[in-house]
């Protein structure tokens, strides 16, 4: 816990009990967000780190109210929330200003929402611009502005109605990494100093690096459903720096605990559309990389810690996972302790000549009981060919929306291994 | 160049559906009713004296353009609130939307004659008229700016929506700051569309005579086809003149201006390299009154909006469709199915009544002037892609032309059309070409435009990995200008073939000179059976045009836009 002086300590702002979000309908029903608890009280910053895809947005959004949660209770201040909560704002990852609003337009608006009358708002709007350091732009239109400067409005939108919890979806990662740097270092300040009346932050992110550098509480979130894995409680004192050892330690052990959730929650391959039973989804990763990351691997002598090799790859850790994914689902790969191993079928994989690597890949992607499907339905058809729409239905019971997306991984999977093709002329899949 | 590309929006997948019966019924039965009142509709009536004195042009003039102005604020009205609807509302959106879909497909103006004569059975004569021009207009120009508008409100980025729910605006402050600015860009130029397009629907109202009905109206359309009747070279000229001067007018001073102040509303978060300018707004934002009439706004703005805010209990998602529907909801469905299947039944009926070589005669014109559109459609083809690709891809050409080329298309084609009559009657076959003729005028623009615009988004790159290949001029066409123009020719066609089976109506039967001219055609078969009064010829006829056109539309066209879209887009 950081030491705020003036704030009631231990007071519970926000309170989640079981929350769960679902989409689509019962016996196909997909979760969002799974059986959440979580606290939130006065004087903390607490940052959702998760990958993409856990729900960690979905979560922000049911807190502020933008969203209702299908079950559980949202409770703020000890009253169950209903609508928009008042007491929040949020800071987006898009910056969401108006662009045909200038600066000053962008701050005001909020206060006008809030019926303040227009010789106030001008003049709170102005002092804010000041604070954040944009001064001499309050005429200029959003489009005008960097990337950064553009944020900082948001910041001073969101700040203008006095929040008691400030939301921060993804604030930084639309930044390049300098102006990311300078407006991170500039909340902490504001907020340390207590120069704002704001009494606890949210803020979701995928950067680990980030949530250690900011928060006091980091809540790290799995997917498929999306769920708390873990919390972590970082003790370092501000300001903090990323040299320190203590830090590096840190961001490894979280590090782990992410990585540690790309295995899902049952190691079950899952069963094929149409038969009873979850159908286990694809990670978005294209094979090829895959092949890239296996062969990296076996220059490292079969052994790598996860952190370093995203960094050497210039990966994003959203990017690197679903890769990572992949392999431990076809056997390739695994993951222990924020380490990333070489399996023995990976290894020899490596060491595959070409035609080889085509083989043995086709033998563990048929392993995917979507992909078995396809190439089943396929060979059972007389022409051996079927379209592309006959497998998106059959996959939106179990993906729903995602069904499209789904059907592309698995086309892009199955064309890779050679199984089966697609003709985008006629848009059939077929076998060769 | 972007401007006049103009792109039709569709849904996903083209084919027929129940849904597209169920208002093909619908549209029968309304139908019907109109041709029910027809049969008290007066046997004659006696058109307006048109006076060919100059001095009469401005107050034509303002006739004209009023009928527009009206038709197209209520055309803006019922844009917002059905577009507003139908975005909105979920379960009105299933309705409402494949409802606009159908009516903007349909040949508006074969509906003018039942319009016409249902009206001037209820109404007094002259007002009878005049509504029915107004109607006429505001048929043509609603659905796409309701289009427009259902589009911006529904692609408005999430987040934005958002931020607006979670600073707690009122409807009214969403509805201003957010969704009216989102949309205002996409709703000026679908007004100025529909602007050139209303232009053609007053011309054709105006003029509109057969027989012993004389349904014209005062207004530049009367005075040039009046002045051409009489060879009145001179009234000819000068009524052109005005007809250009009120469209050059209104260009400058209303549209230019709006969509230069608009430019602020644009999404992009980039500086744009040419945005669009207009003198006469650097004039005004210069001028003290408007800064005075500014501050005044502003006041009164403010007072709107902290009252409305009052109610701040906003959500943002849409409201959700409750399960069980309300027993009047019930009621009103049921009671709007009966009255629709007791139309259709009494329109059958009444078509029922027609002979067998009332049926041959509509079928042998609705092949007439299927072949006459396709003609049109050929000859802009053959001119409008060589002169298109010309300009598109030569920046200097295009300086040089667009401003000329804008002016010549910004003459709606049906206030030339007696010109026309004039020199072409005295030919053999003459009201035959006449008519291919206006079909041409009318719709050779939106062709031209759409090759240009093509044209000018082939990418450079493309363009010269040509040149260095060195393909011959007919390699060089099959395997770049034609595949890159072809998403733009084909929606170019589907505008243009939908305003030539309007323009049959009025150019396959015409008074002129005091004489009837007609010629084979389903146009000629609906304005003679408005004229004897064969009110099931009538009805007969113009559901015909309607439903073949449709399913044209979604057969034909609607296919091969697809294939467009999915093949050959250049992103």
């Amino acid at each position: 816990m950081s030491a705020i002086p003036g704030i009631k300590f231990a007071e519970t702002l926000l309170n989640l009990d079981h929350v769960c979000k679902g989409y689509g309908s019962n016996p196909k029903q997909r979760l969002a967000v799974k059986d959440v608890c979580l606290t939130l009280k006065a004087g903390e910053f607490v940052s959702l780190l998760g990958p993409s895809g856990c729900g960690k947005s979905t979560l922000l959004r049911i807190v502020t109210g933008l969203n209702t949660a299908t079950s559980g209770t949202v409770q703020y201040r000890g009253e169950t929330l209903n609508g928009v909560n008042p007491y929040a704002t949020i800071v987006f990852q898009t910056f969401a200003l108006y662009p045909w609003l200038t600066v000053e337009e962008n701050v005001e608006i909020a206060l006008k929402a809030r019926g303040v009358p227009s010789s106030i708002r001008q003049e709170k709007a102005r002092k804010l611009i000041d604070t954040i350091g944009l001064d001499g732009f309050e005429s200029a239109y959003p489009r005008e502005l960097s990337g950064g400067m553009r944020q900082k409005v948001g910041f001073a939108r969101a700040l203008a109605v006095e929040p008691e919890l400030l939301c921060l979806d993804e604030p930084f990662s639309a930044l390049d990494v300098l102006s990311a740097e300078s407006l991170r270092g500039e909340l902490m300040e504001l907020w340390l100093s207590k120069s704002i009346p704001t009494q606890a932050i949210l803020m979701v992110t995928h950067n680990i690096e980030e949530a250690v550098l900011m928060a006091d509480r980091i809540v790290v979130m799995g997917k498929d459903p999306g769920r708390i894995v873990s919390e972590i409680q970082v003790s370092l004192r501000h300001p903090r720096h990323r040299k320190d050892v203590s830090f590096q330690n840190l961001v490894d052990s979280v590090y782990a605990a992410v990585a540690g959730q790309t295995r899902p929650e049952t190691e079950s391959l899952g069963t094929a559309p149409g038969q009873p039973g979850a159908t286990r989804r694809l990670p978005r990763a294209l094979l090829n990389q895959l092949a890239g990351l296996v062969e990296k691997l076996s220059d490292e002598g079969g052994r790598a810690d996860l952190y370093r090799i995203g960094g050497e790859l210039s990966l994003e850790l959203d990017d690197l996972l679903p890769i990572v994914e992949a392999g431990v689902l076809l056997g390739f790969l695994s993951v222990q302790e924020g380490d990333l191993l070489l399996a023995l079928l990976g290894q020899t994989y490596a060491e595959a000549s070409i035609l080889a690597r085509k083989e043995m890949l086709a033998g563990r992607v048929l392993r995917m009981p979507v992909i078995a499907w396809i190439y089943e339905s396929l060979r059972r058809d007389e022409n051996h060919r079927l379209a592309w729409e006959y497998f998106l239905n059959k996959l939106q019971a179990d993906f729903e929306n995602r069904a499209e997306d789904q059907l592309d991984i698995a086309i892009s999977w199955g064309r890779h291994a050679e199984l089966f093709a697609y003709d985008d002329d006629t848009g059939e899949l077929y076998l060769e | 160049m972007k401007r006049f590309y103009y792109k039709p929006a569709f849904p996903p997948k083209p084919a027929f559906t129940i849904g597209d019966g169920m208002i093909l019924l619908g549209l029968a039965a309304i139908l019907y009713g109109g041709v029910r009142l027809a049969f008290d509709a007066p046997s004659v009536v006696s058109g307006p004296e048109i006076s060919l004195s100059p001095g009469a042009l401005p107050w034509y003039a303002l006739l004209s353009v009023g009928r527009m102005a009206i038709a197209y604020f209520l055309s803006l009205l019922f844009s917002l609130f059905y577009g507003y609807a139908a975005a909105r509302n979920p379960a009105a959106r299933k309705i409402l939307m494949p409802v606009l879909d159908v009516l903007q497909s349909v040949p508006i103006l074969s509906f003018l004659p039942v319009v016409l004569l249902s009206l001037s059975a209820i109404f007094p004569e002259h007002f009878a008229t005049e509504l029915s021009a107004i109607v006429l207009i505001f048929t043509s120009q609603a659905w796409n700016i309701t289009f427009s508008f259902y589009q911006s409100i529904t692609t408005i980025p999430t987040e934005l929506r958002e931020a607006s729910a979670i600073f707690r605006f009122s409807a009214w402050l969403r509805f201003k700051e957010l969704e009216l600015p989102f949309s205002a860009i996409g709703l000026i130029w679908n007004s100025m569309m529909s602007w050139s397009g209303g232009w053609f629907f007053l011309m054709a109202a105006e003029i509109f005579h057969v027989g012993s009905h004389d349904f014209r109206l005062p207004g530049l359309g009367s005075y040039l086809k009046t002045a051409a009747d009489q060879g009145n070279l001179i009234a000819v000229l000068a009524g052109t003149g005005v007809l250009i001067l009120v469209v050059v007018l209104l260009d400058q001073f209303i549209w230019r201006p709006l969509l230069a102040w608009a430019d602020k509303f644009k999404i992009e978060m980039v500086e744009g390299d040419d945005a669009p300018s207009s003198w006469f707004l650097d004039i005004l934002s210069r001028s003290w009154l408007m800064d005075f009439f500014q501050r005044r706004m502003d006041l009164l703005n403010e007072w709107l909006e902290l009252s409305f805010q009052g109610n701040n209990a906003v959500r943002i998602t849409p409201g959700e469709s409750p399960g069980k529907r309300p027993a009047w909801h019930i009621a009103l469905t049921t009671i709007a199915l009966i009255t629709v299947i007791y139309g259709c039944f009494m329109a059958i009926s009444l078509m029922a009544t027609l002979a067998l070589k009332d049926w041959v005669e509509l079928g042998v014109g609705l092949l007439a002037t299927l072949a006459r559109v396709f003609a049109s459609l050929v000859i802009a083809m053959l001119w409008t892609i060589p002169v298109g690709v010309a300009i598109g891809t030569n920046r200097r050409l295009a300086s040089l032309l667009q401003p000329l080329v804008q002016v010549v298309a910004a003459i709606p084609a049906t206030a030339l059309f007696p010109m026309l009559l004039l020199v072409l009657l005295r030919v053999y076959g003459g009201l035959n070409i006449a008519a291919v003729a206006l079909m041409l005028m009318g719709t050779q623009w939106y062709l031209l435009f759409n090759v240009i615009a093509g044209a000018a988004a082939i990418p450079q790159d493309l363009r010269f990995t040509t040149d260095l290949l060195g393909l011959s001029a007919l390699d060089r066409w099959r395997t770049l200008i034609i595949p890159g123009i072809f998403p733009y020719i084909i929606t170019g066609s589907i505008t243009a073939s939908g305003g030539a089976w309007n323009a049959s109506i009025v150019a396959e039967y015409v008074e002129f000179g005091g004489k009837t001219y007609a010629t084979t055609g389903i146009g000629a078969t609906i304005a003679r059976a408005t004229d004897t009064g064969n009110y099931a010829l009538l009805l007969a006829g113009t559901l015909i045009l309607v439903i073949s056109v449709i399913l044209i539309n979604r057969l034909f066209w609607q296919r091969l836009y697809r294939l467009a879209e999915e093949r050959y887009r250049m992103e």
